[in-house]
């Protein structure tokens, strides 16, 4: 079988395109490039639909933790505890048996002009609960990130703010965010790039890898059973993530540009990758 | 205990004493101890290397500052899991070679043969005829080096961080005064290192002790693994039969893991304290920056 022939067979081996064993005898280097490499749309899935929706949440989580309501910012306290406090596998571990413990229900969700129907049984499949693990991790991780930056924002500006009459939400939105990220977004890059490393977790924790669709670890270790050899396979997942991790600071330093553009080029402050607080869970 | 002989008679807070005490259960227990002795086996460990690894990297010498500087990226960029599962099954099969080329000269055949790695029996690794407690040791040995390799790394960026964040002008006064190289390494720059560390060493013990749990990847009986196993739905023909009661294990281990972290967090606040008060410090000025 040519490179050709196996990139058409295991190029979506991990959605369930393609061939439907896995290669068993004989497995040649190209075929473990590519079934890694498919794996990896597992992990960038997740990382970033993970990413998208735990920034809003973490900036609401932020805000309540910082508010002078004792329930908002104890509640979010607690939750930011548990999340950062305990290892991300036994939340993954606990989560599944939780999820597997829920009611058969389904729940229509009407979208105006389609309805959706949202079942409980997605939960204990691994492409919505162990999403739902990671969005309320990485929520945590960055709402103590962002809680921290909150806190550093100048009191001058607030009272600038209010000098000029804004309050509440404009307020926020104009003058308190934008700082926020400023600040924050070194440290955030930081953990972007922790959480796509912690997607490799999913498939070696309960979450089952239906029909063998896993992720680049998941056919990795796959591989290096079947091979007896690892020293091809874990480098090759390492090639892929090390190019992933590049990626992610190359979006990032995009982002840290344009929070920056008021700034003179010499003041912008180049993201730093070696804070001293690493955040692998 | 003797009530526990004949489980099927027991009921209410007799069954749980008998369930609880079962040998099952105390191996569930020590595997608590196995995470601690991990830990505390790790951490020293883990300071040598990240002390290797921060002077290489700052090392005059260019394949030496390499080297260093590559062991303290490795872990930026790939996740500490591939790490976690590579290590262990590479020194394995590294030793096992060496041994196979040490004791059996004879043997021409190549050790990876297709998809087989083949060495002769003697130098398979504990020999197969030793005691189970043997092969356990073993793996609990490959994972501590796994351990101690990744977290040396990152202790290396913490301490290279922390040794370049002490202030220049500290350490030129101490060349002006006319100490050596060597003097004001040992005198200023690595004891006014510590307190700049302090933030980074802190969360450097956080991550240690949540990445404990991996070893149940290594095929360690663990915590996760007797979690998983004491919890699974037993049928009748067990002595303790129940339903499926994971849920409540894994509750157990959570509770276990806040716990410790909240406690070592509780001590390095104190411990930041102390220093901060000791060099009369604004405890802002230990924190690089945004705090996470």
């Amino acid at each position: 079988m040519s490179c050709a022939d196996t990139f058409a067979n295991y190029a979506l081996r991990a959605i369930g395109i393609g061939a439907r064993l896995l290669p068993k005898s004989d497995i040649t280097f190209c075929e473990q490039v590519v079934l890694i490499g498919s794996g990896m749309i597992w992990n960038i899935y997740y990382g970033i639909l993970a990413i998208m929706t735990g920034f809003f949440f973490a900036t609401a989580l932020a805000v309540a933790r910082g508010s002078e309501r004792q329930i908002l910012s104890k509640s979010a306290e607690w939750f930011i505890f548990i999340f950062r406090g305990s290892p991300l596998f036994i939340q993954f571990f606990f989560a599944y048996e939780l999820f597997v413990l829920f009611p058969k229900l389904s729940i229509d969700i009407p979208l105006g002009f389609v309805t959706i129907a949202a079942d409980t049984r997605w939960l204990t499949k691994a492409w919505f609960g162990a999403l739902v693990v990671l969005f309320l991790n990485t929520s945590a991780y960055s709402a103590e990130i962002f809680h921290g930056a909150l806190k550093a924002v100048p009191k001058g500006d607030l009272e600038a703010a209010d000098a000029y009459g804004m309050s509440g939400f404009a307020r926020f939105r104009r003058i308190i965010w934008p700082t926020l990220l400023r600040l924050a977004w070194p440290s955030y890059t930081n953990e972007a790039i922790f959480l796509f490393h912690a997607t490799t977790l999913v498939f070696l924790s309960s979450f089952p890898a239906w029909r063998q669709k896993g992720d680049a670890l998941y056919y990795a270790n796959y591989l290096a059973e079947k091979t007896f050899n690892p020293f091809v396979s874990y480098p090759i997942v390492a090639g892929y993530f090390i190019l992933l991790t590049l990626s992610i600071i190359m979006v990032f330093s995009l982002v840290n540009r344009r929070l920056n553009r008021h700034l003179e080029p010499g003041q912008r402050s180049k993201i730093k990758y070696r804070p001293q607080v690493i955040l692998t869970r | 205990m003797q009530m526990c002989v004949d489980p099927d008679g027991l009921a209410g807070l007799s069954w749980w004493l008998c369930y609880l005490t079962t040998n099952t259960h105390y191996s569930f227990y020590l595997s608590f101890g196995t995470i601690l002795i991990l830990i505390f086996l790790c951490a020293p460990v883990v300071m040598v290397l990240g002390f290797a690894g921060a002077l290489s990297r700052r090392s005059r010498f260019l394949p030496l500052r390499t080297v260093g500087l590559i062991y303290t990226s490795m872990v930026r960029g790939v996740p500490d899991i591939v790490f976690f599962m590579f290590v262990p099954i590479a020194m394995d099969q590294a030793i096992e070679a060496i041994r196979h080329k040490v004791k059996c000269p004879e043997v021409t055949a190549p050790i990876f043969q297709g998809n087989d790695f083949v060495v002769c029996t003697a130098a398979k690794m504990p020999l197969s005829a030793t005691d189970q407690w043997v092969h356990e040791i073993y793996g609990f040995f490959l994972a501590l080096v796994a351990f101690a390799i990744v977290f040396g790394a990152f202790a290396a960026n913490t301490l290279h961080g922390a040794l370049a964040a002490v202030p220049k002008n500290q350490l030129e006064t101490a060349r002006a005064y006319g100490m050596s190289e060597k003097q004001v390494f040992w005198r200023i720059h690595l004891p006014q290192m510590w307190r700049y560390a302090l933030p980074g060493l802190s969360n450097l013990w956080m991550i240690l002790i949540k990445a404990t749990p991996l070893l149940f990847l290594l095929g360690v009986e663990d915590a996760v693994y007797w979690a998983g196993a004491l919890g699974a739905s037993k049928t009748q023909i067990y002595d303790f039969p129940h339903g499926d009661w994971r849920i409540w294990y894994f509750s157990a281990l959570l509770i276990f893991y806040l716990l410790l972290t909240s406690v070592s967090e509780r001590f390095f606040k104190w411990l930041t304290l102390k220093v901060t008060r000791e060099h009369n410090l604004n405890t802002d000025d230990l924190s690089s920056g945004v705090t996470a």
